[in-house]
């Protein structure tokens, strides 16, 4: 997994509430049993001028000369709410998105992110808004700094605080794979499973013919 | 009972589950049932046996085929989805190298995930479940731990029984009052979502409880937990009772004999001890209930059959998101959703399409007939649901009235790229998402209780169910 530590990016407003994972990728655009190839589906409903077409719609900020290069979103509440689809984060990484600003995360999607490397970072709405105002007027001048280890953004002279349990944070910051993290603990899950298998044994002897 | 010995169920559920405390406020949490399905679960399957990483205990694994499998009658691989028929041959292929149980395309027991998962007796009382979808949620019905997680995490359960957790916090929401006829769960999901908002629910593990939730059967409670996620909580579960034990006893995969006795005691502690607190807690009262529809595109757009669309966002809501949900689904701020004029009609999804879904929608269709240009459609959620409904003579009752008869499956409850709604179709469906484009490009869903959907198949517009039976 890529790791994360500082990044300073061309950021690009999408500040709706409820931004779904349908959205973030269409279900039509999840073509194959595969994790890459979605990027060219990321957004796809609104950043194309017909639904299953390529041709970009000007109005979706993407699409727009001035966010070449976006690296970071700003979005709205409850930002990757809906299908638990991981296909969402592959797609926005595959497009070059590392890192996300919004009120509040999709609890499967935050932790989605967390496992491939793209940053999500909670702050409140009014700070959103105004680092969104920064952006608008210069978007490749006013670029937005992302800290990992500090657990601050920086725009517009302004330094925003925010908040990440230490797990994600270790993991983001050493693109650590968590199966390789849990199985560390391999001792401790044989003597739970081996004490569980006494006390509840329906749990493991699996019936049905 | 000493204050600090009073335990939510929640609480009971995650101290059961606890491995090991971690460093940094994460748990390992033990996981006794993975679910995958041919969607997003060969993904799993296929990264882990590339990374070379074998399944810990592939007999504690299940695979079906319900979210790209077509739904036609006569079906087999092929899907209309564009691509589709891979992820179903991958998906058998990797399940079989991998060892684990899979309910295939023409399985006797094959069906939705959510709904075959109760029916066979997979998820138990006290068990974690996990499911790379996000309506896992539905089988904390059953007073287990239940939530959808992504790939990369199954990934994690699969190889080693575990998953690493951040502690949620814990809420309570109690439902009060005897529910009025043709009031139903999904009416009740609907209320509390437009009452406190789709993301009312955020970082909290969600009991349902109360009288009324009490009084459900066990079909209705997993309508009812289904749509936890709606609430953006990251699980809804019920304290197991004697429905539940009666539900659960004899089928497919549950214990048996002195075991089941020993599990069924054991069960018996999984409630929320007298006095034990939790971190949010609202009381509903739905004794003057009506029927819930959905107005626009977001669960939380939602109001009584007999309101008006409202006029402006709700407080808190961005006037933005509400100006959009309007034009998409071109309603009127301050008129009544009752007699739009509809164009399809949709009985299914993992919400609700169990026996006893079907049976009440069944009630009120006969000798009834859809409305001339309504498409309707009905898709029991599990091959066995199908089986029963046709030994009741159910199929014969939706088909006279003019609905299309399916396969079980997840079918048009999402658009895959295959079958759809058509653009600016109004659809009225037992579902659970009412997103743009979730049943078809640009197509206008609102979501229903089965009630519902089949009066307003009826009328061939947005119809109040009550009306009807009366
Ligand atoms: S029926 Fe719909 S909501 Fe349920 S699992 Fe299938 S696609 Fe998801």
């Amino acid at each position: 997994m890529q790791a994360f530590n500082r990044l300073t990016a061309v950021t690009a407003p999408l500040i709706r509430a409820n931004i779904d994972t349908d959205a973030i990728i269409p279900s039509r655009e999840m073509k194959t049993v595969s994790k890459t190839g979605l990027a060219d589906g990321l957004f796809a409903g609104w950043r194309y001028t017909h639904i299953g077409g390529r041709e970009p719609n000007p109005e979706f900020v993407l699409n727009q000369a001035a966010y070449a290069g976006t690296q970071a979103l700003l979005g709205g509440d409850n930002f990757g709410c809906g299908s638990s689809r991981e296909h969402a984060v592959w797609a926005l990484a595959e497009y070059g998105i590392r890192a996300i600003i919004a009120p509040s995360f999709a609890p499967i999607f935050h932790s989605n992110c967390v496992r491939n490397g793209v940053l999500p970072v909670k702050l409140p709405a009014v700070d959103i808004a105004a680092i969104a105002a920064w952006v608008a007027d210069d978007p490749q001048q006013n670029r937005v700094s992302f800290d990992l280890p500090a657990q601050v953004v920086r725009a517009n002279d302004q330094t925003y605080h925010f908040d990440l349990a230490s797990e994600p944070k270790e993991m983001l910051l050493e693109g650590l794979d968590a199966i390789d993290l849990t199985q560390k603990h391999a001792a401790a899950i044989r003597a739970f499973h081996q004490a569980d298998k006494f006390a509840r044994p329906w749990i493991y002897d699996i019936g049905g013919p | 009972m000493s204050a600090t010995a009073r335990s939510t169920l929640f609480e009971k559920l995650w101290r059961q589950h606890l491995v090991k405390e971690l460093p940094g406020g994460v748990a390992l949490i033990a996981i006794d049932r993975v679910f995958l399905h041919e969607r997003t679960g060969s993904i799993a399957l296929k990264s882990l046996r590339e990374a070379g990483r074998p399944i810990l205990d592939p007999s504690r694994v299940f695979c079906t085929m319900d979210h790209i499998v077509d739904t036609l009658p006569g079906r087999g691989d092929e899907t209309r989805m564009p691509g589709g028929k891979a992820f179903i041959v991958e998906t058998r292929e990797a399940a079989r190298a991998a060892g684990i149980h899979l309910f295939d395309v023409r399985d006797a027991d094959q069906g939705i995930v959510h709904v075959i998962s109760p029916e066979l007796g997979i998820v138990l009382p006290g068990t974690t479940i996990v499911c790379p979808d996000s309506h896992t949620c539905t089988q904390g019905a059953m007073g287990a731990f239940a939530w959808g997680i992504g790939s990369t995490e199954a990934e994690h359960a699969l190889a080693t029984g575990c998953l690493r957790l951040s502690k949620p916090k814990t809420m309570r929401v109690r439902f009060e009052g005897r529910l009025a006829p043709g009031v139903t769960a999904k009416d009740l999901s609907l209320l509390m979502i437009s009452r406190f908002g789709s993301a009312g629910g955020n970082g909290f593990a969600l009991e349902y409880a109360g009288s009324a939730v009490a009084a459900l059967d066990i079909e209705a409670r997993l309508t009812l937990c289904n749509m936890a996620t709606e609430f953006s909580a990251v699980t809804g579960f019920i304290a197991p009772d004697d429905k539940t034990f009666a539900y659960l006893k004899g089928r497919r995969f549950v214990p048996r004999g002195a075991e089941w006795e020993r599990a069924v005691a054991a069960w018996r502690d999984l409630r929320t001890d007298e006095g034990a607190v939790f971190d949010a807690e609202h009381v509903i009262d739905v004794g003057d209930l009506a029927p819930m529809i959905s107005w626009g595109t977001s669960p939380q757009h939602a109001i009584s059959i007999s309101e008006p669309v409202p006029m402006q966002a709700a407080s808190g809501a961005s006037a933005e998101a509400y100006a959009r949900a309007i034009e998409y689904m071109d309603v009127k701020p301050g008129a009544p959703l009752k007699g739009l004029k509809i164009d399809a009609a949709f009985v299914g999804s993992c919400t609700n399409s169990r026996l006893s879904d079907l049976r009440r929608a069944a009630a009120l269709l006969k000798g009834q007939h859809v409305a001339p240009g309504v498409r309707a459609i009905c898709v029991p959620g599990s091959t066995s649901v199908k089986r029963h409904a046709e030994a009741e003579g159910l199929d014969k009752i939706f088909k006279n009235a003019g609905f299309e008869w399916r396969e079980s499956g997840c079918s048009m409850c999402f658009f895959a790229g295959g079958e759809s709604f058509g653009p600016h179709e109004r659809v009225v469906s037992s579902t659970n998402r009412n997103f743009e484009s979730r049943q078809g490009p640009e197509t206008r869903t609102h979501i229903a209780s089965p009630e519902t959907v089949v009066a307003s198949a009826i009328a061939g517009q947005i119809a109040d169910a009550r009306e009807l039976a009366s």
